[in-house]
């Protein structure tokens, strides 16, 4: 009885610590923001701030608010998975393991369904592409700057999506991949090279886009409201002249569409056109006819190899 | 000085204001989407989760040229402005002109 007890505490200390974890990161990235805001005058649209400057030698490296949250993000969303795992038994019997098998489950029946059995490998690279681009665009509900209302961050997730397409496309080979580029006829390969190119652009700006257009809509309809309450209430006397009236309210309900509704979408969106492209940019069945020409290959070279042998 | 900076000014709010029309495109698309998947639904009721899933992916995949759009109005409000000015007092005291 005593040892069990033991272990009780054990377990709840470590899930103390990992609570710490993921609500200590947040919390930094607050009293960073509280430190280094510059004082500014009413309501304005700024990029993020850069908090300081790296000597490069072509270039220098500017550390900013977006770096820095998204690095908040790894490490919340990082100890949020170790959480929802601390304890797991083969027969669940906790809600946060009920809530990690629905997760999983989701995510890989996602992935197999739309980019078939061959890529069931990809489910934890989409999840964590989900999970950090959803987590990126709610941290509004806490006051820090979204990440993903910085074209730099959406710009590297886009990239590095890239480079997975085009590993995809050449599998069968460079010169089978320079080969697509010149269909239908080999007129259209600058339309095809341009085609290529707006693949990583287009999902950059997309979710860049859409978040920043959210945060910039906010702040004009915030700006707006203050200014209408200011204009009605400023024959009031004292205090009462700068009460927010029409603030109360409308806000919140463009927070939800914009924040919660339209962050979620779009990392649902970009997960899904990262399983899109790069299981369509797969030549699977000249990949299999392939394979097949080089076992026949090897096969027939390993007869020559032991008919040689036999006639040692 | 004054005028070359009030051009450049006015010129970056009409470039925003022309680049938004872009949102007509979306506007009408996501429209016709909205009310064919409407019809599906009416024709075919039990269908409703799957098309409403395909009818919000597709919505925000049309979306994309009014967010392009949208984009360029607000780099051409808040970051152009600057540049270009910065340009212009570069310039200046460089004694170009």
């Amino acid at each position: 009885m005593e040892v069990k007890k033991k272990k009780d505490l054990k377990f709840i200390l470590t899930d103390i610590l990992l609570l710490i974890g993921m609500l200590l990161p947040i919390a930094a990235g607050l009293v960073l923001k509280v430190l280094t805001e510059p004082a500014s005058e009413g309501i304005s649209i700024t990029g993020a701030n850069v908090y300081f400057t790296i000597k490069m030698p072509i270039q220098d490296l500017p550390i900013s608010e977006a770096q820095v949250n998204s690095v908040i993000v790894v490490l919340s969303v990082f100890f949020l998975c170790l959480f929802l795992t601390h304890g797991i038994k083969e027969r669940p019997d906790s809600i946060r393991q009920h809530i990690a098998e629905y997760i999983v489950e989701q995510v890989s029946s996602l992935v197999s369904g739309n980019m078939g059995e061959r890529f069931s490998m990809f489910a934890p690279f989409v999840a964590a592409i989900m999970g950090i681009s959803v987590f990126s665009s709610l941290l509004t509900l806490v006051g820090l700057f979204p990440p993903t209302s910085d074209i730099n961050i959406t710009a590297g997730w886009a990239i590095l999506v890239f480079i997975l397409i085009t590993h995809y496309k050449l599998k069968c080979g460079p010169i089978y991949y320079l080969k697509g580029f010149a269909e239908p006829i080999p007129l259209f390969a600058p339309l095809n090279v341009i085609g290529e190119i707006a693949t990583p652009v287009s999902m950059a700006f997309r979710h860049y886009g859409n978040v920043l257009s959210g945060s910039v809509i906010s702040v004009l309809v915030a700006a707006a409201l203050q200014g209408l309450s200011a204009k009605l209430l400023s024959w009031l006397p004292g205090a009462l002249a700068g009460f927010p009236l029409f603030q109360i309210g409308l806000p919140a309900v463009l927070s939800i569409y914009f924040d919660v509704f339209s962050g979620c979408l779009q990392a649902f969106i970009f997960a899904m056109l990262t399983m899109l492209y790069i299981s369509n940019g797969f030549p699977e069945e000249d990949y299999i006819a392939r394979q097949r020409r080089k076992d026949e290959k090897k096969r027939r070279a390993m007869a020559i190899q032991a008919k040689l042998d036999a006639k040692n | 000085m004054e005028l070359a900076i009030g051009i450049i000014l006015g010129c970056c709010a009409l470039g925003a204001g022309i680049a938004m029309i872009a949102g007509i495109g979306p506007g009408i698309g996501e429209g016709s989407a909205v009310a064919k998947a409407c019809e599906a639904i009416g024709r075919q009721p039990e269908s409703k989760s799957a098309v409403t899933s395909t009818l919000i992916m597709g919505c925000a995949i049309a979306e994309t040229t009014g967010i392009y759009a949208l984009v360029i109005a607000i780099l051409l409000i808040f970051v152009a402005p600057n540049i270009f000015i910065k340009a212009l007092v570069n310039a200046k005291n460089s004694g170009l002109f």
